[in-house]
């Protein structure tokens, strides 16, 4: 049995290291939508991807494709933290 | 066979469906009509999140605003998709651990109060009607163009489908008819932009597609770019709106999708917070597959239509045009009397000389919007069952969307205001049968608003946004992540971002409309994406006042540490 303060760091360190996850996905959510769709949009879209010009590119299909891997990722390193941390959810 | 006996045979298939499900999938407990008794496989669970999310807008309307706005249409694409970013990182999981029944719930318990819970459940309630009106317009709108029955008939018809699965079935039947809505919805999305894109540039895939080159030579985009330019448009890929407008209006429908009641409460269904984490996941990518899609269908759109109609005998039209023509949705008008039809931008000054040499009195065409992505596989000649499938889908998607609005309505109803606020003393079945009620009656309601709609729908849509922004996402994310956040802090944040927000907007929507021109705008921020600004003042609120009040209650803090942790104690 742990004790009430070991408990509490415990969840301490594993919410920590959530946020860790959080901020830099969240970064990456934010460079590849505003930055790269709005902010750039127009120095990006001096390069060429086949028909598209890059910016728009990123605006109207890239920014999407990465929000699906973005939340696949946060996925993953999730359920590792709730491994790591022993937070498995047993079944009901 | 013609377009209306497929349209009969397949709406008539797809309504069946439905149908069989809310009878198979009855809710028996208030659990199961609130969230599904939380079983809903994640699969499951992001299928139905898409069908709920992707509402007549995104099907029928939002490939036709973009065919319009090019680049501009950006803020759509973006802000309707990165907002599950938001949620499936900040909010789903959190709100799973929570294991409640509605938004106003959180709220409520979170912040100790009972005050904060009407505020709350005042909020869904004005934001789903104000979204659900719009969905029975679109079913109106498919069923006197494809089934040619009157729109009385046809909203008629779309609340009896919705009225029995969604009261007998509650959140069960409707998380099952909508996994079928999803289905039926992709496919007739996909199957014309298949072809279309095909046709255009022989590639099938869409998304490759508008990047692809023209069986004629050259790339799709730089073609339509300088098609566009010579008519006097701005070119397709480049930006009208300012920056700031972009981001702010991208960063309000970000925020607000994520903060939108019949959203959060999918999450809900799911039976354990990794579910709810990885559901977000599945709803998205299927979510992604339309919003990747519709860019591509809005390109193929606007060239084809420019391609078809421009400077063209009207009396070679096909029968396409003439049918929305007498939907009033297309209209010609031939000004200089050429017999042919000039659809160009007259508003462009640069441009008159142009136009006076070619022997132009203005633009002869007027197209709704709306009507792009129904007229689409007409304008590029696809079979009839094609066309007919496309009703299927608009059918589909204004029915899930509903449904999943009416629950928020009722379980606001029944569950915040009679149980929770005036008689916490009913029982289980009392509650079922109050539930039952407020969403026969809010069915009503928005059938009324579908038949006679006010002129005001499309601006309030801004509003729906702007007040999910500015008042449940801040309110929530603190709620979570911010331990300290009290009742006094999430209240004056809530009322500051609700009133400044709402006030932003009815003055430029309603008030003074004619002033509703980017240099009396704040910042050069348009209402629609005021909603951005409201939430940083909703944060920025919330926190001073809690700062300088006394912290909420152990057992309140004790509450937030327990739902950032998945497992039970």
């Amino acid at each position: 049995m742990e004790s009430q303060n070991n408990l509490q760091n415990h969840r301490q360190a594993y919410w920590r290291a959530n946020i860790r996850i959080l901020t830099i996905l969240l970064s990456i959510w934010f460079i590849v939508s505003f930055g790269c769709g709005i902010l750039f949009v127009d120095q990006l879209n001096q390069i060429k991807l086949g028909g598209f010009k890059l910016g728009f590119w990123m605006a109207q299909q890239g920014s999407i494709y990465t929000f699906v891997v973005l939340i696949f990722v946060y996925v993953k390193l999730m359920n590792k933290l709730d491994q790591k941390f022993s937070f498995n959810e047993k079944n009901d | 066979m013609d377009v209306q006996t497929w349209t009969y045979i397949i709406v008539g298939l797809s309504f069946t469906l439905y149908i069989g499900i809310a009878i198979w999938s009855k809710a028996k407990s208030t659990s199961e009509f609130y969230v599904a008794g939380g079983s809903v496989s994640p699969l499951a669970n992001g299928m139905a999140t898409a069908a709920d999310w992707m509402s007549a807008a995104s099907f029928i309307s939002m490939a036709g605003l973009i065919a319009f706005m090019g680049y501009d249409g950006t803020v759509y694409l973006m802000g309707w998709t990165g907002g599950y970013v938001l949620l499936a990182l900040m909010l789903a999981p959190y709100l799973r651990k929570f294991g409640k029944f509605t938004v106003p719930d959180f709220i409520g318990e979170r912040y100790y109060s009972k005050a904060a819970r009407i505020v709350a459940l005042l909020c869904a309630i004005f934001i789903s009607f104000t979204y659900v009106a719009g969905q029975m317009r679109g079913v109106g709108v498919v069923f006197s163009r494809f089934l040619e029955v009157d729109i009385y008939w046809g909203v008629l018809i779309g609340m009896s489908i919705v009225f029995t699965y969604a009261v007998l079935g509650g959140m069960k039947g409707i998380t099952y008819t909508q996994v079928a809505q999803y289905c039926v919805l992709i496919f007739a999305y996909m199957t014309p932009a298949f072809f279309i894109s095909l046709m255009l540039t022989g590639n099938p895939i869409p998304q490759l597609g508008f990047g692809g080159e023209l069986k004629e030579g050259g790339y799709l985009l730089d073609k339509l770019d300088k098609v566009v330019t010579d008519l006097g448009f701005t070119a397709y890929t480049a930006q009208t709106k300012s920056t700031t407008d972009i981001f702010f209006i991208t960063l309000a429908l970000m925020v607000g999708t994520a903060g939108l009641p019949h959203v959060i409460i999918r999450f809900f269904t799911v039976p354990k917070v990794r579910d709810a984490r990885i559901s977000a996941g599945w709803a998205l990518l299927f979510i992604a597959i339309l919003y990747t899609t519709a860019p591509a269908v809005a390109t193929f759109a606007r060239y084809n239509i420019i391609d078809t109609v421009n400077e063209k005998p009207y009396a070679e039209m096909p029968t396409w045009f003439k049918k929305w023509e007498e939907t009033k949705l297309i209209s010609f008008e031939d000004k200089n009397r050429d017999g042919k039809i000039q659809f160009y931008n007259d508003k462009n000054e640069i441009f008159k000389s142009k136009a006076v040499t070619n022997g132009w009195k203005g633009n002869e065409l007027k197209v709704d919007r709306d009507i792009m992505v129904l007229a689409n596989p007409e304008i590029a000649g696809l079979p009839n069952w094609v066309i007919a499938l496309v009703a299927a889908g608009g059918l589909a998607a204004a029915l899930s969307t509903a449904a999943g609005l009416l629950l928020v309505i009722s379980t606001s109803i029944s569950h915040d205001l009679m149980k929770k606020t005036i008689n916490p003393n009913i029982t289980d079945k009392q509650e079922l049968i109050y539930a039952r009620i407020a969403a026969g009656c809010a069915i009503i309601i928005a059938g009324y608003f579908g038949i006679n709609p006010p002129g005001f729908v499309a601006q309030v849509v801004a509003f729906a946004f702007g007040l999910a922004a500015s008042s449940f996402f801040p309110a929530i994310v603190l709620g979570i992540f911010y331990k300290r956040m009290n009742k006094e802090g999430a209240i004056a944040g809530m009322i500051a971002g609700i009133v400044f927000t709402a006030a932003y907007i009815i003055y430029f929507k309603f008030i003074s409309p004619e002033a509703n021109v980017q240099a009396n705008w704040w910042f050069g921020i348009s209402p629609e994406g005021i909603g951005g600004i409201g939430m940083l003042l909703n944060f920025a609120i919330s926190i001073v006042v809690s700062k300088l009040t006394s912290p909420p209650p152990p057992e309140v803090q004790e509450l937030v540490e327990n739902i950032r942790v998945p497992n039970k104690d």
